[in-house]
């Protein structure tokens, strides 16, 4: 190849002597990229056994911590006989082993499946708007699908059965992240400003219905909404639990098949368009999967926010921005850091089941203000 | 040298890539009026303008990113809006001014992008090979782990110019590729275009130096108010009178000697580049050839109607480098 050769041939006998060069690029980058795909494929698997290894202690660890303890093997000791295996010690307890499968695990598996929702819901958001500060909290999407299972919660409402709360809740946040998507976008991208404006408008808004709503409820809703607005796992059952988890299972698939689509779409969307991405149905598809997630984790646990920003954030940080990675990693990431935060919401104050919303909110608040004068700095302004 | 790019087999009698007719207007604005064009397989053409021409808006239209108005672009003899994104993409690549990326991809991952069209087929096996080696031909092979929004302007410029090779595309579009870039990359990246029309390609060029475009295009195309005001070979089209018109300040245009190559400059008075310098550095002859090629009254109109680009200043780039061969 002549004409690569030709031009390097000229730099290299020129910048030789200032050493600006590498010397030989072409030979190292030959030899240096599996060497680098193979250090960033260890990278990768670290991470997933770190999570996975994370999530079964946290899980298990959670599971028997509580007014009445049960030992961890005795915790994976009746699951185990639950799946057919006599295999370790059962619950001890006379009650250990009703306790823990009809208050502890579904709770266990609520926090990570909402977790892994409100994670890839942010992961999604983050890769539609191009902007590593959306996430369905911050813009509002939250907030507009509470609004939809508050309505229920005040009117009582149950024409989809058990689904009627995610159903509205997944009205109210696809209505909203229609909303916020058309107004915060401009020119094919989305400003930090705009979005972040655009959040504090929905927000508003938001919770001036949630207001009215709690006015308008009887003292029983009043008194649901307000401990729901706060966000809690508290009183979980496994009826919420099949709601929930086929909801969550369909968005993070939808989310790992778009996952492609989405690093192209980081090009900007002529980019995407000219190599072949469908850009309009991609954005479609995602943000309803954006609603889908929301929805799922809003309808039963309330307002848990941040989750969706910090997770991708931390992993991207680890092993880059690719969404086939960043997708499934942040949704095992997310069901990590809910699981751990419902731990501690349980532990912290004896006899007391904190908001979890509230210690999300405690270490996200600052996490994003951080965000925000990164992304500024680095951005060169407010873009 | 097998590059098996650009759908080869695909490439019929007629030319490649034709505008018939294209309007484009944006309520009472018109951008493109009655634009015709063909671009062949195996040639370059190369698209000059004033500022505000329609340059951009034609190569978005012949990349089928915007709808004419009326009128048609058909590539391979098939309206571009009737063929399914993906077989574009296999087609087609198109190198954009604007080189943002959302996220802090490595260089290496962005190239790669290009390979997207090619997934699920048998080309994917080469996905690799064809990385490596245009990464070689864009010269980023050694920024290949650096996270692209770390990159400089001219080095981002060639990472897409790497990205959009990979498409391995049989037709290329390419939007101002040598704005960010010094002397040796515009060059190289020209070449290479060169090079892929040598190969069977068919290259649209939006250019602003004008001495670049004589040099590497088989065509040249004047657009002005989004009308083509001259098309054809360079000798033939890039004239002083053309040129001094459609820029709205005089142009001179030189051959230089004992080559066939043109060479395009902005007339420049005395009084506004830099007397003193060019006094001092020059020749006695050198003072004495600019003030006869002198033909107008321009010191007024010379700052506004200058249309280069700001950063490289290329006009006086050329004249520093070629100013000499042609006083002697």
């Amino acid at each position: 190849m002549t004409t690569t050769s030709e031009p390097r041939a000229t730099v290299g006998a020129g910048d030789a002597g200032s050493g600006s060069l590498r010397p030989g690029s072409s030979a190292t980058g030959g030899s240096a990229a599996p060497a680098r795909r193979r250090a960033r494929s260890a990278r990768v698997t670290g991470l997933f056994v770190l999570l996975a290894v994370a999530f079964v202690v946290l899980a298990v660890v959670s599971a028997g911590t509580g007014q009445l303890h049960v030992p961890a093997g005795e915790v994976i000791g009746s699951v185990l006989h639950r799946l057919g295996l006599d295999l370790g010690p059962m619950p001890a307890h006379p009650n250990g082993d009703a306790a823990l499968w009809s208050i502890r695990f579904p709770r266990v598996v609520m926090a990570a499946l909402v977790g892994a929702a409100l994670a890839t819901g942010g992961a999604l958001m983050q890769g539609v708007f191009g902007n590593p500060l959306a996430e369905p909290g911050v813009v509002g999407v939250s907030s507009g699908a509470a609004v939809g299972a508050c309505l229920v919660i005040v009117f009582g409402w149950a024409f989809l059965g058990p689904w009627t709360v995610a159903g509205m809740a997944f009205a109210g946040g696809l209505l909203t992240t229609f909303l916020v998507y058309a107004t915060a976008r401009s020119g094919g991208r989305t400003e930090v400003v705009t979005l972040v404006l655009t959040g504090v408008a929905v927000n508003a808004v938001g919770g001036a219905a949630l207001a009215f709503l709690t006015f308008l409820g009887d003292t029983t809703a009043r008194e649901q909404i307000v401990f729901w607005q706060l966000g809690s796992l508290n009183g979980t059952r496994w009826p919420y639990v099949a709601v929930v988890a086929p909801l969550v299972l369909v968005g993070i698939a939808g989310a790992v098949f778009l996952s492609r689509r989405l690093d192209l779409l980081s090009l900007g969307e002529r980019a995407a368009r000219h190599l072949g991405v469908d850009v309009e149905r991609l954005r479609i598809l995602c943000i309803v999967l954006v609603a889908l997630l929301t929805a799922a984790a809003v309808a039963f646990c309330g307002i848990i926010s941040f989750v969706g920003l910090v997770v991708p954030h931390v992993v991207r940080m680890a092993v880059g921005p690719g969404h086939r990675v960043l997708v499934p990693a942040s949704a095992l990431g997310g069901a990590v850091l809910l699981t751990g935060a419902d731990l501690v919401a349980r532990t912290a104050v004896p006899y007391a089941d904190l908001p979890i919303g509230m210690l999300t909110a405690l270490v996200g608040g600052p996490f994003f203000f951080w965000l925000i004068r990164r992304t500024r700095r680095s951005a060169g302004g407010w873009a | 040298m097998s590059r098996g790019h650009g759908d080869a087999a695909v490439r019929t009698a007629g030319p490649a890539l034709r505008a018939l007719d294209v309007h484009v207007s944006f309520g009472e604005a018109h951008i493109l009026v009655g634009v015709d064009l063909d671009v062949h397989h195996g040639e370059v053409v190369a698209l000059v303008g004033p500022n505000g021409a329609g340059k951009s808006t034609l190569l978005a239209v012949l990349a089928g990113d915007e709808r004419p108005t009326s009128g048609r672009v058909l590539l391979d003899g098939r309206d571009v809006h009737g063929v399914g994104l993906d077989h574009l993409a296999r087609r087609r690549a198109v190198m954009l001014q604007e080189m943002r990326l959302s996220f802090p991809f490595e260089v290496e991952d962005v190239v790669r992008m290009g390979r997207s069209p090619w997934r699920g087929t048998e080309r994917e096996d080469q996905d690799d090979a064809v990385v490596a080696r245009t990464m070689a031909t864009a010269d980023v092979t050694h920024l290949a782990a650096r996270r692209y929004p770390t990159l400089s302007g001219g080095e981002k410029a060639r990472a897409s110019f790497a990205r959009v090779l990979a498409q391995e595309p049989g037709v290329l579009l390419l939007d101002e590729p040598t704005a960010a870039l010094d002397i040796r990359h515009q060059e190289a990246v020209l070449t290479e275009a060169r090079r892929w029309a040598g190969d069977g390609a068919a290259v649209v060029v939006v250019l602003h130096d004008l001495t670049l475009a004589a040099a590497y295009a088989d065509r040249v195309v004047v657009l002005d108010e989004g009308r083509v005001r001259g098309a054809g070979a360079p000798q033939e089209v890039l004239t002083s009178a053309l040129l001094s018109e459609v820029y709205r300040h005089p142009v001179e245009v030189v051959r230089r000697p004992g080559t066939d190559e043109i060479v395009v400059l902005p007339v420049r008075s005395t009084a506004t580049s830099r007397p003193a310098t060019r006094r001092d550095g020059g020749t006695g002859a050198d003072d004495a050839t600019r003030r006869d090629g002198h033909t107008g009254p321009d010191d007024a109109t010379r700052r506004d109607g200058h249309t280069g680009r700001d950063e490289q200043e290329p006009g006086d780039v050329v004249v520093g480098t070629t100013s000499g061969g042609v006083i002697r």
